[in-house]
């Protein structure tokens, strides 16, 4: 996925270890082809570079050449000699040269590292029982791998404010900061909303909001992912868990059509936070933090747990035999969505088909954000294209649905997580017919429904979806759905069957096994070897429909 | 007795010489000016060139080679900028210059700029200057009113404005990145060299110029004179006159302008300065200013000059220019000389430096930020009467942890004091710990 892919590698020695490297980058990245750490605080890759931290000082040196000539000069051996800067350089603003040599290991590095390491303790708390970046802190790790394991430190620590509200949603310690900036640029350069700033000067130094200010913008929570060290927290996960107990789980994040990467944090069946997850292609290391509040939909009160026939619990058995009957003996229709996975979608179409039903979908559009919020706020428009459950994008309302409805051209209707109210048709419409529900969270179109399917959410099942770059991104379940609740695919795939009698497939795998037989743009994928980093499809066929999203962190719109 | 040689400070102190323009132009000003417009900016960098000028405000770079470095091709604006910070401890010879004479500034400023090709020059004078700011903003009022400054000087097709910008209160805006963040009105963090060199992206990214208040004056009587004739003055490699600041446990204490190597430490303070006080004898010397490394009265200095010359002097017979106070292993920084006696409390006077250092650190990067402001506890606890035997080699280990490892010089100014106290007065620090009236372990006495 590199840009670097085409261009010509260079040759540099790290430690003496001869490594070929895309041009251009750092010596901290470059470091890492040759499988060696640059231990680093204050270097972010996706942040300016400002060298504060000076933990990654290592020697650096590069090939000799007689000035006035230019020609190299030699040692006895033959090889370059290699003129060694006498002092440690920062490995973050090294770019790296042809032939250049840097030390990650020397005395001289140790000696830099072992230094700051001491001096980046001197004034940090010894809050590590107690403060929640324990376990994944870059200060425990470093001081671990290149400390001296021992403090000559004998005097009194700077004493600063423990619990600083900076916004919202982050709370800040000052005394563990370290300094590093990374916060206020990432305010500067990312989010665009410089709110922080250093106060005081020397080791009194303060991170605060400047004057009538505060940390409220939907990037904050950023602030504490790159925060290397315990000092900005997280409101809402601040005491709650400690990080080792937690599994993390690659997901999706369903906010919008950009498909943000994630991490789920979860102990016991809990999801306790969301994180960004890496990816260059899509959201590099962001994610808004509307986003990772959507995990609290998992056990809201407004889910739904059970299968109902007319509003009396029912097995998921006789809903679903109850939903093939209603749609087998009515004339359908099928309101679906772009909350659904490339695989639910694809069933949807086969019911679709065999009924022979139009299939309805309904637009969300809203304003972006120009980073990670695009306009579509549906993760998985480009899905329901690509497998044919439209061939149009999205209506506004359902008008039409409507007029059908009114005229009983249509009189049953298979709702996908839709509230019909909110998209033009009325009460006494949705009175009037047979409406089958299946999604997550109640509204007033499935306390109308005559059977009611409940589904799992994005954190409960496996799943792909496609972003607005056409990029095909699976999710993994990371906790268990409700009790006696089953995966959509398994759902509709069993719906499926009661409608055809056929064979269906009711599992991703076999799913993936038609859509790539069925489909040119999903030749060759099996759900397993989608990759963690998404992979791109052919979106040629779609440059002519009229999408949405503008302009965000890694698209660019074709129309424009 | 060595007889001054005044030429920055020529007028400064004649009794009825005065700031105003019109003072300045009956002695001669801005016929320079009018001199350098008839030569093409070139010519006066050449004139720089031959001149050796190296630059009054602490490190001794060659102005000429500074100016050389300025990326042209940019296509951006080119500026100049006064470095008129002057915050060492020791140094005040600027604020002679601009309190008493600040047209020969603002003069040797616009010939600058006409060389460099600036059109926009900045003066960043400290804070603590505000009668020196409003002495300046007056002196360049004057000046445009004659048509000095301005738009199309004295009909040269030349333009040029000078802007008085102060400072803060911070020792950090001296260092010229700091000074240029400072100036774009952030707050005075260094940025790092590479790839921020002032010639290429400097103030506002474009090609900048930071030269100290005297290199500036200089400017002019080199373009009076000669870039061949300025170098005559004082010996090659160290030309010109230089402004010496003495402070501290001398009869005579002030400023005094000399041709470089035009006397000894000896001549400076025995006879110039009228010696020190009755009864006294001398302790250590700091050359120049407070960062840098003290030197012991009793030690002897030998080695070889760069003409390869062997030499072997007493702390009396080091000469007083660029490389003499270099050549006996300290600097001779901004030309402030600090003279210690034997009445000095040498760790008392190393907590008072490192006060000051762990008071203006930025707190940009760890070493300097962390390490001197634990350099400064422990110094203090020291003279608080809880000396240990470690403290010594601890607070060495500490300064060598700093040196070398930070984004700018600043390390290296408050971990050379403390070197060299520890180093060359070891006996008296651990004499502390012996008379120490509290030992404690946990260093803090209140704890006791």
């Amino acid at each position: 996925m590199s840009d670097n892919g085409d261009q010509e590698l260079v040759e540099i020695f790290v430690d003496d270890q001869s490594v070929k490297v895309p041009p251009g980058i750092n010596a901290i990245e470059a470091a890492k082809f040759a499988g060696k750490e640059i231990p680093h605080y204050c270097y972010h890759p996706k942040l300016s570079v400002v060298g504060n931290c000076r933990m990654c000082l290592m020697e650096m040196g590069t090939p000799m050449r007689d000035r006035e000539t230019g020609t190299p000069i030699m040692e006895e051996d033959g090889s370059q000699k290699i003129g060694w800067i006498p002092k440690p350089v920062i490995g973050c603003s090294t770019t790296i040269s042809p032939g250049m040599h840097i030390k990650t290991e020397s005395n001289l590095v140790k000696d830099c590292q072992e230094g700051v390491m001491e001096f980046l303790l001197v004034n940090h708390p010894l809050d590590c029982p107690i403060c929640d970046q324990a376990g994944e802190c870059s200060l425990q790790e470093f001081a671990m791998d290149y400390g001296r394991g021992y403090s000559r430190y004998t005097e009194r620590k700077n004493v600063k404010p423990k619990r600083t509200r900076l916004g919202p949603r982050v709370t800040l310690d000052d005394e563990r900061c370290i300094l590093c900036s990374r916060c206020i640029r990432f305010g500067q350069e990312i989010a665009e909303e410089d709110v922080l700033g250093f106060i005081e000067r020397g080791s009194f130094s303060t991170l605060a909001c400047h004057p009538n200010h505060e940390l409220d913008h939907n990037y904050s929570l950023n602030t504490v992912d790159i925060c290397p060290v315990g000092a900005l927290t997280s409101t809402d996960f601040r005491f709650k868990m400690r990080v080792w107990f937690l599994k993390e789980t690659p997901s999706i994040c369903t906010e919008s059509s950009v498909g943000t990467n994630t991490l789920v944090w979860s102990r016991e069946g809990k999801i306790h936070r969301i994180t960004p997850r890496r990816n260059d292609a899509v959201n590099d290391t962001w994610m808004t933090d509307s986003g990772r509040e959507y995990y609290k939909r998992v056990e809201a009160e407004s889910r739904l747990n059970q299968f109902q026939i007319n509003g009396n619990t029912a097995d998921a058995g006789a809903a679903i035999q109850e939903a093939a009957r209603l749609l087998d003996s009515g004339r359908s229709a099928i309101v679906a969505s772009g909350q659904q996975s490339v695989e639910e979608q694809y069933l949807t179409k086969k019911i679709a088909d065999h009924l022979n039903a139009p299939v309805y979908m309904a637009r969300h559009w809203e304003k972006g954000d120009g980073l990670l919020l695009s306009e579509d706020r549906m993760p998985n428009t480009r899905g329901a294209l690509l497998t044919q459950l439209t061939t149009k994008l999205p209506q506004e309302t359902l008008s039409e649905l409507g007029e059908k409805m009114n005229s009983g051209e249509i009189d049953t209707l298979l709702v996908v997580g839709e509230n019909l109210i909110d998209l033009g048709i009325s009460n006494e419409q949705i009175n009037k017919a047979n409406v089958l529900f299946l999604g997550t969270q109640s509204n007033s179109t499935s306390e109308e429904a005559n059977v009611l399917l409940p589904g799992l959410t994005v954190f409960e099942k496996n799943g792909s979806f496609v972003n607005l770059n056409f990029i095909l991104q699976k999710f993994q379940q990371a906790v268990p759905g409700p009790a006696g609740l089953i995966p959509d695919i398994m759902l509709l795939g069993k719906l499926l069957h009661r409608l055809t009698g056929n064979e269906t497939p009711t599992n991703i795998n076999s799913v993936w096994e038609e859509l790539s037989s069925k489909y040119p743009e999903f030749t060759g994928i099996s759900f397993a070897n989608i990759p963690t980093e998404g992979q791109e499809l052919d979106g040629a066929n779609y440059t002519q429909l009229d999408f949405p999203e503008t302009k965000s962190l890694k698209f660019n719109p074709v129309n424009s | 007795m060595p007889e001054e040689h005044r030429i920055i400070l020529k007028h400064a102190d004649e009794p009825d010489y005065t700031r105003d323009i019109d003072c300045y132009l009956k002695h001669g000003g801005y016929e320079i000016l009018q001199k350098a417009f008839k030569m093409k900016p070139d010519e006066i960098h050449q004139e720089v060139m031959d001149s050796g000028l190296r630059g009054r405000g602490g490190a001794g770079f060659p102005t000429g080679l500074k100016w050389k470095f300025l990326d042209r091709k940019s296509g951006k604006p080119i500026y100049l900028v006064c470095n008129a910070d002057e915050s060492e401890p020791g140094t005040f010879k600027d604020k002679q210059i601009m309190y008493k004479d600040p047209h020969q500034l603002i003069e040797g400023m616009i010939i600058s700029a006409f060389s460099i090709q600036a059109k926009q020059a900045f003066i960043y004078i400290r804070g603590e200057f505000f009668e020196g700011a409003r002495i300046l903003e007056e002196a360049i009022e004057e000046a445009r009113a004659k048509k000095f400054l301005g738009e199309n000087i004295l009909n040269s097709g030349f333009s040029c404005d000078i802007v008085v910008h102060r400072g803060a209160g911070a020792y950090i805006c001296g260092e010229e990145t700091g000074l240029i963040e400072s100036l774009e009105g952030k707050r005075p963090y260094p940025r790092i060299k590479p790839p921020y060199f002032p010639a290429v992206l400097g103030l506002y990214q474009s090609p900048t110029i930071v030269n100290n208040v005297e290199t500036l004056c200089n400017v002019k009587h080199i373009v009076e004179m000669t870039g061949k004739e300025f170098s005559k003055i004082g010996s090659p490699g160290n030309t010109g006159t230089r402004i010496w600041c003495v402070s501290g446990h001398v009869q005579k204490p002030g400023y005094y302008e000399f041709p470089c190597g035009g006397l000894t430490m000896g001549e400076m303070i025995n006879e110039v300065c009228g010696g020190l006080m009755p009864g006294r004898k001398l302790k250590a010397i700091i050359p120049g200013g407070s960062s840098a490394k003290v030197l012991r009265a009793d030690e002897r200095f030998k080695g070889k000059l760069k003409d390869g010359s062997e030499f072997d002097w007493g702390i009396w017979d080091i000469p007083l220019d660029f490389d003499g106070p270099a050549a006996a292993g300290s600097m001779s920084g901004s030309g402030g000389i600090i003279i210690m006696d034997d009445s000095t409390d040498i760790v008392q006077a190393l907590s008072n430096i490192t006060a000051f250092y762990a008071h203006e650190s930025c707190g940009q990067c760890t070493p300097c930020r962390e390490g001197v402001q634990w350099m400064r506890k422990i110094s203090k606890r020291m003279c608080g009467g809880d000396a240990r035997e470690e403290d010594a080699d601890l607070l060495l280990s500490i300064a060598n942890q700093i040196e070398g490892r930070t984004i700018c010089a600043f390390g290296e100014a408050a971990a050379w004091p403390v070197q060299s106290f520890v180093d060359k007065f070891k006996d008296e620090f651990k004499a502390y710990a012996e008379t120490s009236p509290v030992s404690s372990e946990s260093g803090d006495k209140q704890l006791v």
